[in-house]
């Protein structure tokens, strides 16, 4: 770790221009250079090593986290790297997160890349400082500084520990000014290198151990405020006005339908429209009792039911084959059985358990926000388009909040507040209802995928073609840092700029034809729409991977192999191998071609195991689920989730698994009840009935997570890659149960008894 | 047209001018009293979020008018307990790290303390059916289930 990994960098360069730098550390010199002052506040420079870290006069070191804890414990293990590299203790170290007047834009909460991307970035700073320290204490005591040893912050001469010299009295309260070579890069790739050697692994002593998150006492206490805790001098309560159909705009809003409400006003401008008024109970009355003229719409949308049969059918918008080998129609031909398979997932909600929530205050000098969003320069950098006023004037202050799990309504309900403020002059807290929070938020694309394998005479696959195709997962930009990816921007006129992006999860499944893709089709609305695409949690996986890993237990069953048995021998990389054996292991899986046969077919119920495997950026996963199938009902109940999980090298092994355990529940729900529904002018599913997410009776009350230990190998992510294998791995296990073939998603009784009855 | 009315809340008496009975209580403990949790979640008493014991019973505080309060002891998680002296339930729930954002917590742990309270060793079938209204998006339910049992445990 202590040198640039290339082969983990080149993959993770898919994101941008980032690759043409890769060679050495040293193009990043010769590479064009782009001011490394942050846009958010030129006082921080990226290229400086001040911009990432501080030690006060009392050794407390405060860390400048350009991201955000989403509630997955990053708050510690991030410090936890820097406390080791620093070699400080733990509890001096102090996060300061998200906010942006004090970071640099890291990129936020993405991809699950906290502990790969910007915690590696802050280790290499820290090792930077430790070692400016040594060498200055080593000029300070007369000595070389390798005969010195740092422990929690004090240098000492290794064979006389009196002579000594503390953090705090070399640099405490001063800058380092010293030079980091940044890579020029804003957001996720984000990055700098230094010359300062990073410990072995085997000298680590803080991470590798599992302290406790400070967060979560101040939760269990009632003491740690979300954003929608601010309250500001005068500051006004705050609630959207949104049509009942999609695409309607406010033509004339009734004043005198509000007047018996006590200080309620309206804000209408050009189609944003919203009510205020000083107590929050009075903008709930308000927004209740506004008569509002809409403009006559007709969206004809596909509803909720058809929109698999639109997908098959529209045009394709773009249409990219991200790997290719052999020739798949020669493949294909040359097989002696050829077969197919299509998997439809459906449109999620974010779905937060808190609906968008924002305060803001704009001022003529400046303005201030407090969010919850999971990209907070990005917030400050779209309400800066929006408003025009300078990215340096707004300070956008990250909380804790509702867990977001992709770009939720956080970001919208912050554009909203920060609009309002600005027209009426005072701080304004918005809130935004649950119907509008499920009915309004940016949605998870449905897809659908269409798989297709060549068998030959020996039953070797020689062929195979995975095909994903939906609406595209950047309709919506995957952040609000452009007045257009903003619901408020939209209405108030921004030029749209939508991208069609779909992309298809990383695997080494080996075949001598091979074509994998995606397709994506042209959004249900244009502008302001209930359904506009973006990233939800593990945007790449369940969606593709309910289709891609079914379809591989399909073409085992098809050549009489075990699914585990089947994947062994076509996964090439090793650590794939190791996770799915290591899965298959931990589950005591018995060796059968699926569907079983040794069952009482008479039964009511039936039992079933599946596997799924995925590999995201340098995260390799397996998991078996454990099924029973209620025939009679078509209820499928998750028994065991048994999981195997290579994330590289551990930072806090506790949290790991809590993260792991959470995602995947949170991936069962997503399997087996979760679907947005909508009618020909809007989303239908506005409550927790409608768009019904897991319950405590359906939740697997067994999950097994085993940790693969390879401190050797980079820190890669965790927080959302194993949800993704829910789909496939119960879908597999209910074919291996009753040898019906589950084909779409989510898994409701109505479904399953439909299917098993067929 | 304003009324006066008294809450008590977490031990304290406290007046607050009411413009609408219908108001839920939610929002006079946010907004009037500044009170911080409970959160409003779904306001359709679906969620959990705004959950808070009346007279002992876990109620969503979104759902009660706060007209229909009366002199009920209202008490919110922040009365459950503190740093100095944690409920058990608090103190078993640190230990079992149980929440991710922790938007739900009210829900789940007003739910969890008064369930203890009627029954102070219950089995995990009974812990589940217990939480078996609540929504958490993070996907904590497993480890709730195991900070009351634990709680249970230690009591």
């Amino acid at each position: 770790m202590g040198t640039l990994d290339l082969s983990r960098r080149t993959f993770l360069s898919s994101t941008g221009a980032f690759i043409v730098g890769l060679a050495s550390p040293d193009v990043w010199a010769q590479a064009a250079k782009p001011s490394p002052l942050s846009p958010n506040n030129p006082k921080l420079s990226a290229d400086q090593l001040d911009a990432y870290l501080s030690i006060d006069k009392n050794g407390k070191v405060d860390v400048f986290y350009g991201a955000i804890d989403g509630g997955q414990g990053l708050e510690t293990s991030i410090a936890q790297m820097v406390a080791e590299e620093l070699d400080v203790p733990l509890s001096s170290v102090r996060m300061i997160m998200g906010d942006t007047r004090q970071t640099l834009n890291m990129g936020g909460a993405s991809g699950a890349q906290g502990v790969s991307r910007r915690g590696t970035s802050l280790m290499k700073a820290a090792a930077l400082a430790r070692q400016i320290l040594v060498e200055e204490a080593a000029k300070k005591l007369r000595v070389a500084p390798a005969d010195l040893v740092v422990q929690a912050g004090v240098i000492s001469l290794r064979n006389n520990p009196a002579k000594r010299i503390t953090y705090a009295q070399i640099i405490g309260g001063k800058s380092f000014q010293t030079n980091v070579r940044w890579n020029g890069q804003w957001g996720n790739p984000h990055d700098i290198a230094t010359d300062a050697p990073l410990k072995n692994y085997k000298d680590y002593k803080i991470i590798g151990q599992s302290p406790k998150r400070p967060d979560l006492a101040k939760k269990v206490f009632g003491e740690q405020d979300f954003p929608g805790d601010v309250r500001l001098p005068g500051m006004l309560h705050a609630r959207m006005v949104r049509p009942a159909v999609a695409g309607a705009v406010p033509v004339s809003v009734d004043e005198q339908s509000i007047r018996h409400i006590a200080g309620a006003k309206i804000v209408h401008i050009k189609d944003f429209l919203a009510v205020v008024a000083p107590k929050e109970w009075d903008a709930v009355r308000a927004l209740r009792a506004l008569k509002v003229t809409w403009s006559q719409s007709e969206p004809n949308f596909p509803t909720h039911k058809e929109v698999h049969a639109h997908i098959r059918k529209a045009k394709v918008t773009q249409r990219t084959i991200e790997r290719e080998n052999g020739k798949l129609e020669e493949g294909l031909a040359k097989a002696t059985r050829v077969i197919s398979g299509e998997y439809e997932y459906p449109t999620h909600s974010h779905a937060s358990m808190g609906p968008g929530c924002a305060v803001a205050d704009v001022r003529a000098d400046g303005a201030t926000i407090y969010t919850s969003t999971q990209k907070p320069h990005y917030a400050a950098d779209g309400i800066a388009d929006l408003l025009n006023i300078p990215r340096d004037s707004v300070h956008v202050i990250w909380m804790f909040g509702t867990g977001s799990y992709g770009r939720n309504d956080q970001g919208d309900a912050t554009a909203d507040a920060a609009v309002l403020s600005k027209a009426l002059g005072k701080p304004v807290r918005v809130q935004w209802m649950r119907e509008e929070s499920l009915g309004w938020d940016p949605k998870g694309t449905a897809s659908v995928n269409f798989c297709q394998a060549g068998i030959d005479e020996k039953g070797d696959v020689i062929a195979y073609e995975l095909i994903s195709r939906g609406f595209s997962r950047e309709n919506l930009a995957t952040n609000e840092g452009r007045a257009s990816g903003t619901l408020a921007g939209q209405l108030l006129g921004a030029k749209l700029e939508p991208k069609n992006t779909f992309n298809i999860p990383f695997a080494s499944y080996t075949f001598a034809h091979n074509r994998v893709g995606w397709e994506t089709v042209g959004p249900l609305m244009d502008r302001a729409s209930p359904l506009r695409s973006t990233h939800l949690r593990d945007p790449y996986g369940p969606p593709i991977l309910f289709g891609s890993e079914c379809f591989m237990d399909e073409i085992a069953a098809a050549v009489n192999m075990d699914p585990v048995d089947f994947r062994l021998r076509y996964l090439t990389h090793p650590r794939d191998k190791e996770a799915v054996r290591i899965a298959a292991e931990k589950a005591g899986w018995q060796k059968r071609v699926s569907p079983r046969r040794d069952l009482d077919t008479s039964s009511d119920i039936v039992e079933g195991r599946g596997i799924a495997y995925r590999r995201h950026f340098d995260t390799f996963i397996a998991l078996v689920a454990e099924v029973r199938v209620h025939r009679k009902t078509g209820v499928v109940e998750p028994t065991h989730l048994i999981c195997a999980h290579d994330v590289g090298l551990i930072i806090n092994p506790e949290t790991l698994r809590h993260v792991i355990e959470r995602q995947l529940v949170y991936g069962t729900g997503r399997t087996t009840v979760e679907e947005l529904t909508w009618d020909r002018n809007m989303v239908t599913s506005l409550d927790w009935n409608s768009y019904p997410v897991l319950h405590m009776p359906h939740v697997p009350p067994r999950i097994t997570v085993h940790l693969i230990e390879r401190p050797e190998a980079a820190p890669s992510g965790a927080a959302e890659m194993a949800l993704g294998l829910v789909p496939a791995g119960m879908g597999n296990a209910v074919f291996d149960a009753t040898g019906v073939r589950l084909r779409k998603i989510p898994f409701t009784p109505d479904y399953v008894k439909a299917a098993l009855a067929v | 047209m304003a009324q006066k009315m008294t809450l008590n809340v977490n031990g304290h008496r406290q007046t607050i001018s009411v413009d609408d009975p219908d108001m839920p209580l939610l929002y006079a403990l946010r907004d009037d009293l500044g009170l911080n949790n409970p959160r409003f979640g779904c306001g359709l008493g679906q969620c959990g979020a705004c959950t808070v014991h009346v007279d002992g019973v876990p109620t969503r505080s979104c759902s009660l008018p706060v007209s229909a309060v009366g002199n009920s002891k209202i008490t919110t998680l922040h009365g459950l307990g503190n740093r100095q002296k944690p409920h058990p339930l608090q103190a078993a729930w640190i230990e079992e790290q149980v929440n991710q954002c922790g938007y739900c917590i009210n829900g789940w742990m007003m739910e969890g303390a008064a369930l203890l309270k009627r029954n102070p060793k219950p089995t995990e079938a009974q812990v589940r059916e217990a939480f078996s209204d609540l929504i958490c998006r993070c996907g904590t339910h497993n480890a709730a289930v195991r900070a009351v049992l634990r709680a249970a445990k230690q009591a």
